[in-house]
């Protein structure tokens, strides 16, 4: 990218190579509980981590991973797609743990690899703090052990868990992410306490992929069904790698039904369209256009607004060829909001690394 | 403007309505505890017959899980797409600055006076002791 | 309450031919009884009717109003709405002049009935009840073939039953079904609605059984109702990578009530990962909104309104004219006027299709 501006990439994926990899960051009960049961990779199915979409085939390394090097990474990242500040999103499938003290162990061991084997290696990596949502008491606990690092710049959690995420049992987390001004960061992937659709489990894996943009609009509508943002004013969610294109015609239909149905609600006292517009922002890949350009404009028009999207790669997802990261059907005119002004209004820290 | 006489206060007892047309168009008359109001009858969304809708209160929060109720009976839902309308100035809840039901001045008069006119009650039989509901188009 | 005139009628005005898909013509319990054999009436009576949700009766997300229906909608002989023939014609058929309506059962049908066999009898009973009770008085009233659809074998037996008779206007299946309808379960009764040359139609509602959302329950109406667009997209997505269609060519689906704003955007996001992940689904000839222009046609309520009343026209545009159909839902609540529901600026020519030609051609309707 020619562009020189501090552009920030909002969505990057560290990959952790196994449990093994988390040994050193588990107390010796829970390294040895690892040993003893043969718990060998928490991969989650949302990733196959053969699947082409995983990772692109010149960025996997020997066992075919990638995203496991930071060096790598960085080259990629901020070497050939010009930006100056990443975010870390650990994928590894934590949340899918059942039992919750064993969740609370490997989510905690999980951020401390975070910050050993990637923050510390590359000043310009931030990260996402990895949450428990098994226990809200832990995760909590998980958010005020991470947050005194400012190198944590978000909360994040899955677009599919066990609850939808709105539920009010949640907000304790909610709490404590607008109390150290982390943004909510909503992930594709799931917990799979339910399957990735409400007609049942699919046959192949696309339809897994394709789910996900409805789990991020069944958790916008909780979000805002439930008064999360009535009661978190400051709070904002990033929806990432969600696709960005089902968000117009989703409002339409919320808003629509919120004249008739708001007395059910009453916390919800203006259109969820104005909500999100004020709370919600979500990242570029995938952005999921048209391949027709005039078409593409249009449904970019419909989101109407300059300040709702964030610049992403998703290394090493394959979600574009070349290293041209932001999608085509952009304008060059909301490169600098997208690259920039975006990702530093909605992450307050970030500002301390930029000035 | 001409006032038109379209029914005897009795006949809308609080709480209660009548649709009535006035020089062709429709209009409902709501008595919210003695006092009238006359709305046009046609729902400004798409046109839903407000007569038909159901008086509610009004429901607010200031914070989730709080259900302030108030003013029983003088919100109007539609009963199409149960939009609200407040009675009393015509305004949509849910867009009250872009969405609101016409209303048309309305007042109470005594039957001594309107037999003298100048009031329009051709289709309305008026006598001296009864008072009457007035709207002014 | 003191109400006295009625709302004016607009047969003044010069009204268009129109087609409405979706009138939900009510039937009772009661209604559906002459219809079964003595072992389902007594197990209707005794064990009532079991949905994938736990309430005997009523909703498991309790509606904005009565029976979800119009506040005015409720006939003078105090039955329930739509289940009077002459109110629904002077409320609805002749106040907008509606030429053809395609009725919808909802409940009661048996449909999506834990106990199939019952389920299948249901169908029987509310397919007779629609010809019976509405068609033979009111010929512009055409049917729909209701499915047992947990039930392949069940389901096509009622299909060859029906097939041939022009009454009947599309096979219906309810939205949620127990498992993706791109399923093989699912796939004699495609077999049976191309062999009997009738589009399926997928009416919004229904209980799959699974949480209502893939991150699980949601507590309010107000998310069911935005809900039914993600259960729709999730089905299309399986009829298309299931291969449905590369197997039934002619299959034709119908969206019923689900909105249609959600279907490009579906269409963009199934296109993009197919790019990446072909070799998943070899089956598949083309892309995945090629599937979607050819073989979905959606109704157009709820229709979609949004701040900017081009964009609408943009999203049809995107589907194809060619595939909108008009429908009012009546008498739901959240029904749309024929006359005042569809964007203004849209064509006249565009309108005509909308409203009826669209429909005829799809459903050959003279
Ligand atoms: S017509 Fe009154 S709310 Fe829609």
């Amino acid at each position: 990218m020619t562009i020189n501006l501090h552009a920030i990439d909002c969505d990057v994926h560290p990959t952790v190579p196994g449990m093994k990899a988390l040994l050193p960051y588990l107390d010796d009960y829970w390294r040895d509980s690892v040993e003893e049961r043969g718990i060998g990779s928490l991969e989650s199915i949302s990733y196959p981590p053969n699947s082409p979409l995983t990772a692109r085939d010149e960025w996997r390394g020997t066992g075919g991973l990638a995203g496991t090097d930071v060096t790598q990474l960085s080259e990629t990242v901020f070497g050939r797609f010009g930006s100056s500040l990443a975010i870390c999103n650990c994928l590894y499938g934590v949340q899918l743990v059942f039992a919750e003290d064993m969740a609370r162990a490997f989510t905690r061991a999980l951020n401390d690899w975070i910050v050993k084997e990637w923050l510390d290696k590359d000043a310009r990596l931030r990260a996402s703090i990895v949450v428990p949502l098994q226990n809200i008491e832990y995760a909590v606990d998980e958010i005020e052990r991470c947050a005194s690092d400012r190198r944590f710049v978000q909360v994040l959690v899955l677009a599919m868990e066990e609850a939808p995420l709105g539920r009010r049992s949640n907000w304790p987390v909610y709490a404590a992410a607008e109390r150290h001004g982390l943004p909510l960061g909503v992930h594709a992937g799931s917990a799979y306490r339910h399957p990735v659709t409400s007609l049942g489990w699919p046959s192949y894996y696309i339809e897994d992929y394709a789910a996900q943009a409805q789990g991020f609009q069944s958790q916008l509508t909780s979000l805002i069904a439930e008064g999360v943002f009535a009661k978190f004013p400051s709070l904002k969610v990033v929806l990432m790698e969600s696709g960005v294109t089902w968000l117009p015609g989703f409002l339409w239909r919320f808003s629509k039904f919120w004249r008739g149905l708001r007395t059910e609600v009453p916390w919800v006292d203006r259109p969820p369209d104005e909500i999100v517009r004020d709370h919600v922002r979500l990242t570029v890949q995938p952005f999921d256009v048209p391949e027709d350009s005039e078409a593409a404009e249009r449904a970019i028009e419909h989101l109407r607004s300059d300040d709702i999207l964030l610049f992403a790669s998703d290394y090493p997802h394959w979600q574009f060829d070349g290293d041209e990261a932001m999608p085509k059907a952009i304008p060059r005119a909301l490169y600098r909001k997208i690259l920039v002004d975006n990702p530093l209004a909605t992450y307050p820290r970030l500002k301390e690394a930029v000035r | 403007m001409a006032k038109h006489v379209v029914a005897a206060v009795a006949e809308i007892t609080p709480g209660g309505r009548k649709l009535v047309d006035v020089k062709g168009r429709p209009i409902v008359v709501f008595n919210l505890g003695g006092e009238f109001f006359a709305l046009s009858n046609r729902c400004p969304h798409r046109g839903g017959s407000l007569c038909h809708g159901k008086l509610v209160g009004l429901v607010e929060s200031s914070t989730p899980g709080e259900y302030r109720y108030s003013r029983r009976g003088e919100i109007i839902r539609c009963p199409w797409h149960s939009w609200e309308f407040d009675i009393r100035t015509g305004k949509s809840w849910c867009d009250p600055a872009r969405l609101r039901i016409r209303h048309y001045p309305v007042s109470v008069e005594a039957g001594a006076q309107l037999v003298e006119g100048p009031y329009v009650a051709e289709t309305f039989p008026v006598t001296v002791e009864d008072d009457y509901v007035v709207v002014e188009i | 309450m003191n109400i006295e005139a009625r709302q004016p009628s607009r047969s003044s005005r010069t009204k268009p031919a129109i087609v409405d898909v979706d009138i939900h013509a009510k039937s009772s319990v009661e209604d559906l009884r002459p219809f079964l054999s003595n072992r389902w009436g007594d197990y209707l009576q005794t064990y009532g009717q079991r949905s994938r949700h736990g309430y005997a009766k009523g909703f498991p997300y309790p509606k904005g109003q009565p029976l979800a229906s119009r506040r005015d909608s409720w006939p003078p002989d105090g039955g329930l709405p739509a289940s009077n023939l002459d109110f629904m014609r002077h409320q609805h058929l002749d106040q907008y002049g509606i030429t053809i309506g395609i009725m919808n059962p909802l409940s009661p049908t048996g449909q999506g009935d834990q106990n199939v066999e019952f389920g299948a009898a249901m169908c029987f009973a509310a397919n007779e009840f629609q010809i019976e009770h509405w068609n033979r008085l009111e010929p512009r009233l055409r049917a729909s073939v209701c499915v047992p659809y947990e039930d392949g074998e069940l389901s096509r037996t009622e299909i060859r039953r029906r097939a041939g008779d022009q009454r009947f206007a599309h096979v219906l299946f309810m939205s949620r079904t127990s498992e993706l309808l791109g399923k093989r379960r699912y796939w004699p009764i495609f077999e049976a609605a191309v062999e009997a040359g009738l589009p399926v139609g997928v009416h919004v509602f229904g209980y799959s059984g699974w949480a209502m959302t893939n991150s699980g329950w949601p507590s309010f109406y107000i998310e069911e109702m935005t809900e039914h667009s993600t259960s729709c997209q999730a089905m299309v997505t399986s009829l298309i990578m299931e291969g449905v269609f590369e197997r039934w060519p002619e299959l034709k689906i119908v969206l019923i009530e689900a909105g249609f704003a959600w279907l490009p955007a579906l269409g963009w996001r199934l296109d993009n990962a197919w790019k990446k992940l072909k070799n998943e689904v070899p089956h598949l000839k083309k892309a995945p909104s090629e599937y979607i222009r050819q073989h979905f046609w959606v109704s157009t309520q709820p229709m979609e309104e949004p701040d900017d009343p081009e964009h609408v026209i943009d999203v049809m545009n995107w589907i194809g004219m060619d595939h909108i159909l008009f429908a009012s839902d009546y008498p739901h609540w959240d029904f749309d006027d024929p006359f005042l529901a569809l964007p203004p600026k849209l064509t006249a020519e565009q309108r005509g299709m909308i409203y009826s030609g669209n429909a005829q051609a799809l459903y050959g309707f003279a």
